[in-house]
């Protein structure tokens, strides 16, 4: 998954095309039924494509790092800690926080599904959606973070979490050395999606400011 | 059910495939798809374990090759259809025979509400514990028909609970229609070498939510 498709899903009798007649029917069927509201539609997906999304909790990491009794809060209880920042709700109702220090490495997979933290992180990405991430996280961690670009030592210990049931897992990255100066607003530019699922280490700010 | 869904340490399923500045949807059948899923969950005409269910009984040939968006699609037909709010005489006509009468309907005036309030699971029950963090425990063997959120990696496997996240509702029945069956949810940890043998990391570890019926004690 490289490229968008846009072109294809306009090919007549592609299966793209397919898919995208079937949807447009279902959903002129369910609103001639009285069954959905288009214009609620078009509310749920600006609030998933504008206003949740991966900088939510990238928020939430920066403010761990910065003040140490809410990262005592957020370890102890998520939820409580995640909405005092305003996030909460849909597939985050209970939240746990993993941090993530030199001697452990944790790293969140759904191998059933696709469950995912919304409300921190937004809708997940396809790789975490894919078979290879859900099948292999489990069985080799260490593999698949190294095809992240993440090498481990044994003297780290990595923990999975198979997100099984309706708690959610934010992994809190280490805050990277050389960044003790940096505000909170600064620090969570540097923190990535990827981090906090878990596949990323935080990296510091590139010479010259942060990317 | 061993479905294909169930896909934790299966082999030969591919390269991570990542994309670089992914948008949050690539295509507008996926944005409204996606949509489409989220009101018509609003009808309460179903749960989330039975929606979770309606995915994983996608015949697996199929359910391997469509995309995460193509497999909600299905998966909303099917619980539609089952639920008699539309025929299938409708969904491959696309015309109405008649208008439904639900009992409630996602408004554009309620949905930031209705989204922050979420769908708790957790439950406020009192029900008793049978373990506590630190009991050693060990998966059941089942191979139940229907929906369960115990990954065969796990069954028959011992692990350690590691922590206690009170009661909520288990998937395994409500997604059956069985209704709650509230009871407690643990993290369970599982070394790596007890689920994969000799050539895991000696360290490494799995967590697993499992419930109750989910577990004896080792």
């Amino acid at each position: 998954m490289s490229d968008h498709h846009h072109d294809h899903a306009s090919e007549p009798g592609s299966p793209l095309a397919e898919t995208d007649l079937r949807v447009r029917a279902l959903e002129s069927l369910l609103v001639e039924k009285g069954l959905v509201d288009p214009a609620a539609l078009d509310a749920v997906i600006d609030t998933y494509e504008t206003k949740v999304g991966p900088r939510n909790g990238a928020r939430v990491v920066a403010r761990a790092w910065v003040d140490p009794a809410f990262r005592a809060r957020l370890l102890a209880d998520a939820t409580a800690a995640i909405a005092e920042l305003g996030y909460m709700g849909r597939q985050g109702e209970d939240m746990v926080a993993l941090e993530n220090t030199p001697k452990v490495h944790n790293l969140v997979v759904c191998t059933l599904c696709s469950c995912y933290p919304w409300p921190v992180l937004g809708l997940p990405p396809v790789w975490y959606k894919s078979a290879p991430y859900r099948s292999r996280a489990v069985l080799d961690p260490r593999g698949v973070l190294r095809e992240f670009g993440v090498e481990l030592g044994d003297d780290v210990e990595v923990r999975v979490w198979d997100s099984t049931s309706e708690m959610r897992y934010l992994v809190l990255p280490e805050r990277p050395a050389g960044t003790e100066g940096m505000s909170e607003e600064a620090l969570a530019q540097l923190v990535t999606r990827d981090s906090m699922i878990g596949v990323a280490k935080v990296t510091p700010p590139a010479r010259g400011g942060p990317r | 059910m061993n479905g294909v869904h169930d896909m934790g340490g299966m082999h030969g399923m591919g390269p991570i495939e990542r994309e670089e500045h992914e948008p949050v949807f690539h295509h507008e059948w996926e944005r409204r798809a996606f949509a489409l899923t989220m009101a018509a969950g609003f009808l309460g005409e179903w749960n989330i374990d039975m929606a979770r269910h309606a995915r994983e009984r996608i015949p697996p040939a199929r359910y391997l090759a469509s995309s995460y968006y193509e497999k909600w699609l299905l998966g909303l037909e099917t619980l539609l259809a089952e639920r008699g709010l539309v025929t299938r005489d409708e969904l491959v006509t696309g015309r109405p025979r008649g208008r439904s009468s639900p009992g409630r309907v996602l408004k554009a005036s309620d949905v930031g509400r209705v989204l922050l309030k979420g769908g708790p699971a957790r439950l406020p029950e009192r029900v008793p514990p049978r373990f506590k963090p630190g009991d050693r425990v060990v998966a059941k063997n089942v191979n139940p028909v229907g929906h369960t959120r115990l990954p065969r990696y796990a069954r028959g496997k011992r692990g350690v609970v590691d922590r206690d996240y009170g009661v909520f509702i288990f998937p395994d029945a409500h997604a059956m229609g069985l209704g709650k069956k509230p009871q407690h949810l643990y993290g369970v940890r599982f070394a790596a070498r007890e689920l994969w043998g000799p050539d895991a990391s000696p360290g490494d570890a799995v967590y697993v939510d499992l419930w109750d019926d989910h577990l004896d004690p080792a």
